[in-house]
């Protein structure tokens, strides 16, 4: 490991977009064999300073310098031929391909006659997949494969390339802890033949355990950079929000009802659920952990009736009830506010307004049974000022909004059906710091006012801050539950893996 | 006085439609400067009913494709609910039940379609290609592929006569017009029309029955093509068994062109309306300047690809 000049160097690198100014004199650089952290909140000017570094855009002003020399990236072509790569936020695998066929895809090795060199190929796949110490069949369906494993053949698939500097967006918001550990190993080995990984994440501690460099921005400028060896989790916030964020790790202070709202009785969906119980007192928050896997959104998509129904009972307010259809969930005043809210949560293309209003339709209609707009503006208008979204106007359309506020529009429409009963499965999930903290508030808030809220995260800092008590599910079912005071990192991950 | 003026502009022109609106005003200059005949009287009371009966479908089809759907059926079902309207007057029904024939068979092609589409799960695309072949054989089926003369000659009176001095076909499509706008800006059907489209999870997440709201477009979609197709009848004065064939083309073509994504969820009722007067326009322009026939058919083919790589592109810049 030569520890010289950098391997590239990104020198006073500006761009803006209409109306926007999302970089501005920033610089970056890479050393060979080094792991640096890329950090700031959404929006802070991350994304662009990638796709400049992958020949996605140009710069308008700057240079970048690779080995010293100073090279201009026409297209992502130009970028990807000097090795360097990037493994995205969000997967890019056919799902319906083999991981071998998704590793080869775009150079696929020929044999006589121009067909497909089959072994050839999976004996290479073999051997890549060896050398990342991980055991993927070469011929299994990239759809039949768990988010960790998936995630294994993007870097490998990354690394078929002669690579020198990979680029990793966010590689472990899908990932359960144990998944999180073996990508790091795996990025360590990298950095052990010399090569350079760019790491960007949202998790503190995992850049503090990870990375040997941060650089953080902020609203499209440099806002610090740090050794890692030097830093805490309270100075990388401090670089990334420009404030104390003290408050984000204040302990809950809520004090549950007796009274019973929901009680779930031996939901069973085999093999993915198995007898799972749990009682939801009013006012409660109960967290539920687990890794990747476990089966904790499929009991949330049991309860409201998103899946075939299982077998099993539920009692609302002490009465049995039976939900069929996402729409029984919605008359019984049961939310779920889904993990992946790009999919399940909103329509992109349509305004807050028509997002918020989506599950109150039968609700906001006049005399003539035609929807009031007036109504439905005053409701809209009400959540965002409650919630404290950030949108132009009401009739913004979510697609262009940040992470942040597009959770907090998802929770809007929820709210809106004034509910009992919160599902929330992983809501902080890819949202930057700021609106975590805020996220948390109203979670907070809705549970002091009597909501009773199923959290399921796998983050377990967010468990512990947030629940008054804590179920841990493995391999389908409920492991072990603690009350607040009994509730450590270590103990959950215990039932969680044991 | 004059600022409010501007503003209301300024509005207009930021609309989505404002840009074939504008196109269309060209295209219709174009041909009255090459073809004097285009904007007399007469030539346009003629081509704004023979618009007329495609608009019916292309508002029909809207509905569809809102909810990312798509029915490739819409030129048979105009000629099968002509057909049984036919029927129904030959054997002497009065009219008024005979159009009620024509409309529930309407109604009961777009049940099929819809509940094959929502309720099984079968890719619109399939299921309505073939009822476009299934409707039509039904025609050929019923009378061995003979027409039906035995039109009562009040209904062709009434039919083809006028109101508030438009043609009657015009009048209903201006009253259906009204009527879809309704139903897609200020019910919750509408809504969620809009938003099936736009995100069919999210939609079902959202507690909505998402499997209803495609069956009833594609109910609707087909009435519209049993209206269309009764209003031909009166028009040819006969239940012809070929009638309606290929209308789908023009119908899809000019709700594409007048703004509607095929990914669903976006398009409106004015567009349509727009983008079918720019396809009758174009087709009465070719005949005007004499254009073989021929080419017609591949000159409109060209617009209607150009319409769907205009979606495409517009799409992508809103990335």
């Amino acid at each position: 490991m030569t520890m010289s000049g950098p391997l590239l160097e990104m020198r006073d690198i500006s761009k803006a977009f209409p109306g926007v100014r999302a970089l501005e004199h920033v610089n970056f650089s890479v050393r060979e064999g080094e792991i640096v952290c890329l950090l700031g909140e959404n929006g802070a000017g991350k994304s662009t300073l990638v796709k400049i570094l992958t020949g996605v855009h140009q710069p308008d002003g700057g240079k970048i310098l690779f080995e010293g020399r100073q090279v201009r990236f026409k297209g992502t072509q130009d970028a990807f031929a000097l090795g360097i790569s990037i493994v995205f936020q969000e997967f890019n695998l056919c799902p319906n391909l083999s991981a071998m066929e998704n590793l080869f895809l775009g150079h696929e090795a020929h044999g006589r006659w121009g067909l497909l060199a089959c072994r050839q190929m999976r004996e290479r796949a073999r051997r890549a997949f060896a050398q990342l110490r991980i055991a993927i069949e070469p011929d299994a369906l990239v759809r039949d494969l768990g988010v960790a494993q998936q995630q294994m053949v993007e870097v490998a698939k990354a690394l078929s390339h002669p690579t020198r500097i990979l680029i990793m967006d966010e590689p472990t918001s899908a990932l359960a802890d144990e998944g999180v550990q073996r990508l790091f190993g795996i990025m360590r080995e990298l950095k052990g033949r010399g090569i350079s990984v760019v790491f960007i994440s949202h998790r503190l501690n995992e850049v503090l355990e990870v990375t040997d460099r941060v650089v953080c921005l902020k609203d499209g400028q440099n806002s610090g950079e740090i050794e890692t060896k030097a830093a805490d989790q309270d100075r990388l916030v401090s670089m990334m929000v420009g404030r104390d964020l003290g408050q984000m790790y204040a302990q809950r202070q809520g004090r549950p009802a007796d009274e019973i709202v929901l009680e779930v009785r031996n939901l069973s969906r085999p093999p993915r659920i198995r007898e799972v119980s749990f009682k939801l007192h009013r006012g409660e928050i109960l967290g539920l952990a687990g890794l990747i896997g476990a089966g904790r959104t499929e009991v949330a998509r049991l309860i409201i009736g998103a899946d075939k129904t299982g077998s099993g009972r539920m009692f609302l307010d002490g009465k049995a009830i039976e939900i069929r259809h996402p729409s029984d969930a919605v008359a019984h005043h049961i939310a779920y506010v889904p993990e992946d809210r790009k999919r399940f949560g909103l329509v992109l293309g349509a305004s807050v307004r028509e997002n918020t209003t989506l599950t109150i339709h039968g609700k906001i209609l006049n005399r003539l049974g035609l929807i009031c707009r007036a109504a439905e503006n005053a409701i809209t208008d009400e959540y965002i000022h409650k919630l404290q979204t950030r949108v132009s106007s009401r009739e913004q359309i979510t697609r262009n909004l940040s992470g942040g506020n597009q959770q907090k529009v998802v929770l809007s429409k929820w709210l809106a059906i004034q509910p009992k009963v919160l599902i929330l499965d992983e809501p902080t999930r890819g949202i930057d710091v700021g609106a975590k903290t805020e996220v948390h508030r109203i979670i907070n808030d809705l549970a002091d006012r009597g909501v009773a809220i199923l959290l399921i995260s796998s983050e377990l800092p967010e468990l512990l801050r947030l629940a008054d008590r804590v179920a841990v599910m493995r391999q389908g079912r409920v492991t072990a539950e603690f009350p607040r005071a009994a509730a450590t990192e270590n103990a959950i991950m215990k039932a969680a893996v044991a | 006085m004059g600022q409010p003026l501007i503003g209301i502009l300024r509005r207009l022109l930021r609309r989505r439609e404002s840009g074939i609106f504008l196109a269309l005003l060209a295209l219709m200059a174009g041909i009255a400067l090459l073809q004097p005949n285009f904007a007399t009287a007469n030539n346009l009371y003629l081509v704004s009913r023979q618009i007329a009966l495609t608009a019916i479908l292309a508002l029909g089809v809207l509905f569809v494709i809102l909810t990312s759907g798509i029915d490739l059926s819409l030129g048979s079902t105009v000629g099968l609910s002509g057909f049984m309207c036919g029927l129904a007057m030959a054997a002497g029904w009065p009219t008024v039940l005979a159009i009620g024939v024509g409309l529930l068979t309407g109604a009961g092609v777009g049940a099929i379609n819809g509940a094959i589409v929502a309720f099984i799960g079968v890719t619109p695309f399939i299921v309505t290609l073939g009822m476009l072949g299934a409707a039509r054989g039904a025609v050929l089926v019923l009378k061995h592929g003979d027409s039906i003369r035995e039109i009562p000659s009040s209904f062709i009176a009434a039919a083809n006569g006028n109101l508030f001095g438009l043609s009657v076909p015009v009048v209903v499509l201006l009253a259906l017009a009204v009527f879809s706008q309704v139903v897609l800006q200020h019910t919750a059907f509408g809504r969620r029309v809009y938003a099936v489209g736009g995100n069919e999870e999210a939609t079902a997440y959202s507690g909505i029955n998402t499997r209803r709201v495609k069956f009833f477009a594609y109910v609707l979609c087909s009435l519209f093509s049993a209206v269309t197709g009764i209003l031909f009848v009166a028009r040819f004065q006969s239940a012809q068994s070929d009638a309606g064939k290929g209308m789908e083309l023009d119908a899809i073509a000019a709700t594409v062109i007048g703004g509607t994504s095929l990914m669903g969820g976006e398009g409106s009722v004015v567009g349509v309306l727009i983008g079918a007067v720019i396809m009758g326009v174009i087709r009465n322009g070719l005949v005007l300047l004499d254009v073989s026939s021929y080419w017609q058919e591949l000159i409109i083919g060209a617009i209607i690809v150009l319409a769907a790589i205009l979606d495409v592109v517009r799409s992508r810049r809103r990335g």
